[in-house]
């Protein structure tokens, strides 16, 4: 009888459990509804943003309600394919996106490229950073360029991801500017961030390509050095890590995440997008996720937005020829 | 040190003895289990689907609740493994092996009783580990190269035979090399070139290790039913699968006691590797168990061994606690629901690593003590649910076939929410039937694929890193260490049967 009793109140609980709910707000709101669509799982860094974003727009009271939806598959080619077939009934959502999309078009991966999408803004960045570990022989980037010019092979370079993506680009492009042969490059591909950076603290490599947030953390407890950062200027969370260009290499890099509406979204709605996104800057609720974050502003609205990824278009298609993965 | 590790396990007892944590352990673990029973959905989708949830919360809160939820939901993984051979996630696999035909025998409540004891014990002995040794850990987790992670992976591929089942070990290397040629798919990590994708978008990500787990195991199992259509594969008599049938003997006890405990150890060392996962600990740990298991009872792995039951349970608990190694002491994500974990502690504003003992020590040893109350909750509040869990088997056979179907399905479309993965689960299920028709055993495949990927990486980056010479299988004592170990597991069995025949010879002699 006993036992009954249990099993119906264990019952209970997992009927209270699954209705949890999620919390929603009703204030009036500068866009009613929003649709995020998220190219990636859950827990990737599109979803990171794309779910940050929303959660800031909706605390503030700027967005009325979110939906996010996660449509992984074909490296983001999948969801890029999905609104741009099903435009018509999407115009109120917005895609999240990054680098890759012009990568993964330049190389062919989807047909598709950002000009078959309404870019709507550019959100933020996250600079790429080469990383040592704390003991390295390695305090400027310079020493590591010197020895790269002496004998390529002895300084090989790791990265979270598959050769001839971001961590790969971005220390070829570095080799190439300071007048070295990015094709010697050594790039050693690890299937994630984390997993590259645990292949640093083993020594495994000995210098590490990665995105500026990720290494942050660990650099401030100490455990890794960054030795340059790709941003024009030196950074307010790491004011002593000088910038490539500091030692005189013309490179810049960012790696921006941003969002797009399905194409033929009427511009007035695309405006109104863009000036959501543009107040949402200013709220409390966003500085504090963006600190949290470790993530940079980067407002490049409409034409603005389109201009900036032509350009890097043009930069890293041409490290891409020169490297062999494009004609 | 041990001071400040008495006065951190106290700060972790008073921050997680308050009401909202307790609660919070038991709203995480029973959510986690809830949704870990699905087929399909693991650790992974249980977490994210909560991280909207702990927004709102205080950091030791939020933290307690992720970890409930996804140690729950390794618990409740082995469940759909044992009653419908469909593992709820890819570290449940193993647990299929022998808990499936023992539920099919008359003892799921036994199977699913074994499996909670083991899951706990798994749990238990690794949340000790992890609070007496973490930070020392967190010097295992960086001291594997490349190079090791290559030799681990051969080590574990040792553990084959273990898996070979009716068909024999040849018929088990040609599936484990298959499994090897599976894993080739999608784009090369190396050169960034796409292999054998036909020039499709779907396959550039290469296959979900969960969605080849679930055409080969639960989709041809449940068609197989359909096809036998004989007394042995009709549902179980509902009064064989009452609340007596789960009570494990105090002799099994014992013979399950010393598994337990090697499994929960490997599972938790390979749990703090980085580069390596809960599912090749629970792999790894059947493996060995099987190869440690007297010649009697090897016979039974495969067909309901107990042991073969505990190893893999005991062992992908202690590894998902195992991840935690890295996550805290440096910050570090081990496995995909890791990485979501490390997400939200960075959201709160936390930074993980070796100073997070220091800054943060309610957090750290707040969620170190909710793991041990976590792992007492989830045995108490499965125990008495595992009768109606079982009871599940007596429903009859035409609708419990369509279930399958539809669960197993189901759940792999609700990971990635794309169509393409079902029509290649109906084409591995029926390549899968037509080789399980011919007495070729699935293990093996899942064992190469998932063990294929991770070699290949390994092996490649050894090479670049050494320029390209084979040097490294040999030049770091670690890596020596484990291929020595493989090299004396591989002939470990010769020399038995040599000795053996020895002293057979010398008493015909006598």
């Amino acid at each position: 009888m006993k036992r009954k009793w249990f099993g119906r109140m264990l019952v209970l609980l997992a009927v209270l459990c699954m209705a949890l709910p999620v919390n929603m707000s009703f204030a009036a709101a500068e866009v009613e509804e929003l649709h995020f669509l998220i190219p990636g799982g859950a827990g990737g860094g599109w979803d990171g943003t794309a779910r940050g974003v929303g959660k800031a727009l909706l605390d503030s009271g700027l967005l009325g309600q979110a939906s996010f939806e996660n449509m992984s598959g074909g490296g983001g080619g999948k969801a890029l394919n999905h609104l741009i077939s099903t435009a018509k009934r999407q115009q109120g959502t917005m895609l999240v996106n990054s680098t890759p999309i012009i990568i993964r078009s330049l190389t062919g991966v989807f047909p598709q490229s950002f000009r078959d999408l309404t870019p709507i803004s550019s959100v933020i960045a996250d600079y790429a950073a080469l990383v040592v570990a704390k003991d390295s022989k390695y305090q400027t980037l310079d020493q590591i360029l010197a020895d790269f010019k002496k004998d390529p092979r002895s300084v090989k370079i790791a990265g979270g991801s598959v050769r001839g993506s971001m961590d790969h680009l971005v220390p070829a492009m570095i080799i190439k500017g300071a007048g070295g042969d990015p094709l010697k490059l050594v790039y050693i591909p690890y299937d994630a961030g984390g997993k590259a950076m645990a292949g640093l603290l083993s020594g495994d490599t000995q210098v590490l390509s990665t995105g500026f947030g990720e290494a942050l953390g660990l650099a401030n407890q100490d455990m890794v050095r960054i030795l340059a950062v790709t941003s024009d200027e030196r950074l307010s969370q790491a004011p002593d890590v000088p910038t490539v260009k500091e030692s005189g290499i013309d490179v810049t890099f960012a790696n921006w995440r941003g969002f797009f509406g399905a194409p033929g979204l009427p511009e007035a709605k695309a405006q109104a997008y863009r000036a959501l996104l543009k107040k949402m800057y200013d709220t409390p609720e966003w500085v504090d996720i963006r600190n949290k974050r470790g993530w940079q502003d980067l407002y490049k609205p409409g034409a603005e937005f389109t201009a900036f990824l032509e350009d890097q278009e043009k930069a890293i298609g041409g490290m891409m020829r020169e490297l062999g993965f494009i004609q | 040190m041990w001071d400040g590790m008495i006065n951190g396990m106290l700060t972790g007892i008073s921050t997680t003895m308050i009401p909202t944590n307790i609660g919070m352990v038991l709203i995480g673990c029973f959510r986690g289990s809830l949704i870990g029973m699905l087929p399909g959905l693991g650790p992974i989708t249980a977490v994210a689907l909560m991280i909207p949830v702990t927004y709102g919360l205080e950091p030791t809160t939020g933290m307690v609740l992720l970890s409930g939820v996804d140690y729950g939901a390794i618990f409740g993984g082995s469940t759909s493994s044992i009653l419908i051979n469909a593992p709820g996630e890819a570290a449940t696999v193993a647990t299929a092996l022998d808990g499936y035909p023992l539920a099919r025998q008359g003892y799921p409540g036994k199977a699913l009783a074994i499996a909670a004891y083991a899951s706990f014990s798994g749990g238990t002995i690794s949340v000790i580990m992890l609070m007496f040794f973490a930070p020392m850990l967190a010097n295992v987790a960086t001291s594997f190269q490349s190079a090791d992670y290559f030799a681990l992976m051969i080590l574990g591929l040792t553990a084959v035979s273990a898996f070979a089942g009716r068909g024999g070990v040849l018929k088990a290397l040609l599936m484990v090399v298959l499994g090897l040629m599976l894993a080739t798919v999608g784009t090369d990590q190396t050169s960034g070139v796409q292999r054998f994708t036909f020039g499709s978008l779907e396959l550039l990500d290469g296959i979900e290790f969960l969605l080849l787990a679930m055409a080969t195991f639960a989709l041809t199992e449940a068609l197989s039913i359909v096809l036998k259509r004989d007394e042995s594969s009709d549902s179980l008599k509902p009064k064989m699968i009452g609340f007596k049938s789960l009570k494990v003997t105090k002799k099994e006890f014992k013979k399950i006691a010393p598994t337990i405990g090697r499994s929960s150890l490997l599972g938790f060392f390979v749990g703090v590797l980085p580069g390596a996962g809960a599912t090749l600990g629970s792999f790894m740990a059947y493996g060995m168990e099987r190869n440690l298991a007297s010649p009697e009872d090897r016979e039974k792995f495969g067909k309901g061994s107990l042991l073969g039951l505990a190893a893999p349970e005991a062992g992908n608990n202690a590894a998902s606690s195992g991840s935690f190694v890295p996550l805290l002491c440096l910050g570090i994500p081990g496995s995909g629901t890791t990485a979501v974990m490390l997400g939200a502690l960075i959201a709160y504003g936390i930074e993980p690593g070796p100073r997070m003992f220091i800054e943060s020590p309610e957090v750290f040893w707040g969620v170190i003590m909710s793991m041990y109350l976590g792992n007492v909750f989830l045995l108490i509040l499965n125990l008495p649910l595992i009768p109606y869990f079982a009871r599940l088997l007596a429903i009859p056979r035409n609708l419990m076939v369509p279930m399958i179907l539809f669960f197993s399905l189901m759940g792999v479309y609700l990971i990635t929410f794309n169509d393409f993965d079902i029509l290649m689960m109906v084409f591995f299920c029926l390549a899968a039937m037509a080789l399980r028709l011919m007495n070729y055993p699935m293990a093996p495949l899942l064992l190469g694929f998932i063990l294929g990927g991770l070699m290949e990486d390994n092996l490649r980056r050894a090479l670049m890193i050494y320029d390209e010479s084979i040097s490294f299988m040999w030049e770091r004592p670690l890596t020596l260490g484990i291929n020595l170990a493989t090299l004396f597991i591989l002939f470990f069995p010769i020399l038995r049967s040599f000795i053996a025949s020895k002293r057979r010879n010398s008493v015909r002699f006598d």
